[in-house]
């Protein structure tokens, strides 16, 4: 699996920069960069990622190009634990598609709050199933800005999740809240939008 | 004996194919050959196979002939990657069809819809392809287009006055300061009406030299050399000891004017024109040269705002012979020279005489002391013609029937199609020696080595461009699909790797490594760069302006949707713009759109980019338009509606999308 590295240049743009303009307060919204991720100035699989069966995720990123969504959780430290769910569960090819999704990205210290052992169990290949059907219920296949997520708030329409789960979008005074958790900042990635949330969505059943 | 050969040579390829591990190749006798690279290597399979995802090692751009486009395709594999539109519409990208595109086909005789796009060759540096931009010809109505190495996009095209039948073009000099054009048809100059009959003496010949600027590749005519009404036929610059001149085939010396199979056939001798283009170039700076009017269109795509504009230029530099001594000789070459062709030293002129039964080769450095010796043979309309045996080097006895093209390798060797006999057969330049030959299927053109008109050729593979190909392929109907045919030349024998078919006829092509283009490839446009007067660069953006009866929808692409997709207030009679924006900024992410009953072609509109096209709405209703290229998971979706009102209806113009104005989901 090719490692995308992010720059400390990329990384503070991500995170320090604000570019979401008429955005209210208490949201923030960024834009990723793919531009100093890789000096490899054209797509192409690897050997390594060819043996491995890896699809469109192995995909290396092209110079000036926004980053995808799994490139941007990549880079992001507070996203570990998600991204090795992601690759336990064998859905990278999923979010690098074209899209458009939106992800609801649950932080670390979200899968910190599940019971102890929660995600040691999860990670296990015979859990593999399981564990995709949970990730599957944090991405929308569609394009959901904050505004139109406000949108959907307000004409009360729910939010079609990939695992085939509706999830409901309320307007708050301190924010907007999807599945009853708090959006806390939002990035916008090449393939649709990440939303940074600190719990994890685990379906009823 | 032929009519043995072939089924002979058609069993020989049945056990080759069958065995998989047989003879590379067979010889023009139709014995079996075994090849230095035994039966280990020996599967032509392998050379040619490129495994998924791995790229191949070189791009070749081959013109469609009579399709008036550019093909890229890869080699070895022959995998067709794109079509470049350059002189024909082509609606699958909207070129020629969109608003900002028609005036790349606008000419003296308005806009014309289709060309003959015939010799692509690269541009250089040093006499080395340095991959910036690639030059072709169109033949019909005369014109040099220049296509972008970076977007793969025509970015100009110049239309060439005072000519006809633009074939010996569109060769560039080692530092790509000029790109030629000759006329094929000789023309009375300027036009008039006049008996056809008299012909000779009065027709012309324009050889034209256009100035390439060397930052941005912009093209003009520096002069024009009006040269008797032969017909010029190809051209190759010098390079090394000889850049500075340039050598133009001709036929027709004769001067007929009917029945040129015959008539033009007469003379023993035709002639490769020699022009010393810098002296010519000095002639010019102290004055020499008239300029007179010509109307000729000039377009250049602006690609910040993303548009061609035309201008029509009104006059260009004539230079007649007469006023150049000593900058213009003809080398008498014998009949009907095709190809003219230069050897990466420079010191050698291939003459392909098609007609002849011998390949001439002149020498540059015998031209040279010719000329200082004054050894010529009389003159032609005041041109010296320069005594034959002391400028030819030498003479390949017996080739073959027919040669037409000649590209050579590193390693002094020459490899020349002969249409006739359909073959390729490689030669020694210095020993005048034949040493291999290989059969094309069938009838062969031109042929091109990568890096072939340049001080350094890229000697591994040989493309053949084959004008018939009978029972080659699976048939279609009357017309079997073009082809070309790949060698291996890295070995001392010519071994056939592949057939693979071409779109219009594969008429003569440039090749290059892949290395020296792919890293630069343009992966979108830059939204914030975008200068196109109609772009929008958010949704927030989009509107709908009514001016008149124009109505202007200012509208973006996203996935999955457009914005706005609910126009209401257009009437019957309206003209409807739709200015389109890609707002995506994500690498291999086009979107198109189509409207209902609009008579043009779809747009397809790459990422960053602004695109137009007019829809005039005849009938009230409600229409939809929607994206036509699969986009995305949600591209289905991809899509809205235009409501149509009578001409005297009040209903009010609004545009909304997910029943709100675009930009004002802020107040909600």
């Amino acid at each position: 699996m090719k490692r995308i590295k992010l720059s400390v240049i990329v990384f503070a743009t991500l995170f320090l920069a604000s570019c979401g303009g008429g955005e209210k307060a208490g949201h923030e919204e960024h834009k990723a960069d793919a531009s100093h991720q890789t000096e490899k100035s054209h797509t192409k699989v690897s050997e390594a990622d060819k043996n491995s069966g890896h699809g469109q995720a192995s995909v290396a990123a092209v110079k000036g190009e926004e980053a995808n969504a799994l490139q941007v959780a990549k880079s992001i430290d507070d996203f570990s634990t998600l991204v090795a769910a992601i690759e336990a569960a064998g859905v990278q090819d999923a979010v690098v598609n074209a899209g458009p999704l939106t992800i609801l990205a649950p932080l670390n210290s979200a899968f910190a709050k599940l019971p102890a052992g929660t995600v040691e169990e999860l990670v296990k290949p015979e859990n593999k199933s399981k564990l995709a059907f949970i990730l599957t219920n944090h991405v929308a296949p569609a394009n959901y800005p904050i505004k139109q997520l406000k949108k959907e708030a307000k004409k009360g329409r729910k939010l079609y999740m990939a695992s085939g789960k509706y999830l409901v979008v309320e307007n708050k005074e301190d924010g907007v809240y999807v599945g009853g958790t708090k959006i806390l900042k939002s990035v916008k990635v090449s393939n649709g939008w990440i939303h940074v949330i600190d719990d994890v969505l685990v379906p009823a059943e | 004996m032929k009519t043995i050969f072939k089924p002979l040579f058609a069993l020989a390829t049945a056990s080759l194919m069958l065995t998989g591990c047989g003879p590379e190749a067979s010889s023009h006798s139709g014995k079996k050959e075994a090849h230095n690279s035994g039966a280990l290597s020996g599967s032509v399979a392998e050379k040619v196979y490129v495994a998924p995802g791995e790229h191949d090692e070189f791009y070749a751009f081959i013109s469609g002939g009579f399709s008036g486009q550019l093909a890229v395709y890869g080699l070895p594999s022959g995998r067709l990657f794109r079509v470049i539109p350059v002189f024909s519409q082509d609606p699958e990208k909207g070129y020629g069809y969109n608003e900002e595109t028609k005036p790349m086909l606008m000419t003296s005789h308005g806009m014309i819809p289709w060309g003959d796009s015939h010799h692509p060759d690269i541009s250089q540096t040093n006499g080395e392809l340095d991959g910036r931009w690639v030059f072709i010809n169109e033949n019909n109505t005369p014109r040099i287009a220049r296509i972008s190495l970076t977007s793969f996009e025509t970015e100009e095209i110049l239309e060439i006055p005072n000519s006809a039948g633009n074939h010996s073009s569109a060769y560039v000099t080692e530092n790509t300061e000029y790109v030629v054009a000759g006329t094929r048809f000789a023309v009375p100059v300027p036009q008039k009406d006049m008996p056809i009959a008299d012909f000779k003496g009065n027709f012309k010949g324009s050889l034209s030299f256009v100035k390439i600027d060397p930052e941005e590749g912009h093209m003009s005519i520096a002069f024009q050399i009006r040269m008797p009404g032969f017909n010029f036929d190809l051209a190759h610059p010098g390079r090394g000891k000889s850049h500075g001149w340039f050598f133009f085939s001709s036929y027709n010396t004769e001067e007929a004017n009917t029945l040129l199979e015959v008539n033009a056939s007469q003379n023993d001798k035709d002639f490769i024109t020699a022009i010393n283009w810098k002296k010519i170039e000095e002639y010019i700076a102290n004055g020499v040269g008239t300029k007179e009017p010509a109307k000729y269109a000039h377009n250049t795509w602006n690609d910040k705002k993303h548009t061609a504009e035309t201008v029509m230029e009104d006059e260009v530099l004539i230079i007649n012979p007469e006023e150049v001594p000593g900058a213009i000789y003809f080398l008498p070459t014998p009949k009907s020279p095709h190809g003219c062709d230069v050897d990466p030293t420079g010191e050698y002129i291939i003459g392909n005489g098609k007609l002849a039964a011998a390949m001439t080769v002149h020498s540059f450095s015998k031209m040279i002391k010719a000329i200082d010796d004054k050894a010529f043979d009389g003159e032609s309309y005041g041109i010296p013609i320069l005594n034959f045996e002391a400028i030819n080097y030498g003479t390949l006895e017996q080739p073959g029937l027919g040669p037409l093209h000649t590209e050579f390798d590193t390693r002094g060797n020459a490899y020349t199609t002969f249409f006739i006999s359909s073959e390729v057969v490689k030669w020694n330049v210095e020993s005048l020696e034949v040493l291999d030959r290989h059969p094309v299927y069938y009838s062969v053109g031109h042929l091109m080595i990568p890096g072939g008109n340049s001080r350094k050729p890229f000697d591994k593979y040989l493309v053949s461009m084959n004008k018939i190909t009978k029972d080659r392929y699976l048939p279609t109907g009357p017309e079997v699909c073009q082809s070309a045919q790949l060698f291996d030349i890295s070995g001392d024998k010519l071994e056939l790797l592949l057939d693979f078919p071409t779109i219009g006829e594969p008429h003569y092509a440039a090749g290059c490594p892949a290395d020296l283009i792919a890293s630069k490839s343009q992966k979108i446009f830059k939204l914030d760069e975008n200068e196109h007067p109609y772009a929008v660069k958010s949704e927030a953006e989009t509107k709908v302006v009514r001016e008149g009866n124009e109505v202007h929808i200012y509208m973006s692409m996203i996935r999955s949707h457009f914005s706005p997709d609910n126009i209401e207030g257009v009437k019957v009679g309206d003209k409807v713009f739709f200015h389109v924006t890609n707002l995506e900024q994500d690498y291999d992410v086009p979107h198109g759109i189509s409207m209902i009953g609009a008579q043009t072609s779809e747009l397809l509109i790459m990422p960053g980019r602004t695109e137009t096209f007019i829809w005039n709405p005849k009938q009230e209703g409600v229409w939809p338009f929607y994206c036509t290229d699969f986009c995305s998971a949600l591209h289905q979706e991809m899509q809205g509606y235009i409501r149509v009102s009578a001409a005297n209806s009040n209903v009010p113009l609004t545009f909304t999308l997910d029943d709100d104005v675009p930009g004002t989901e802020e107040e909600l």
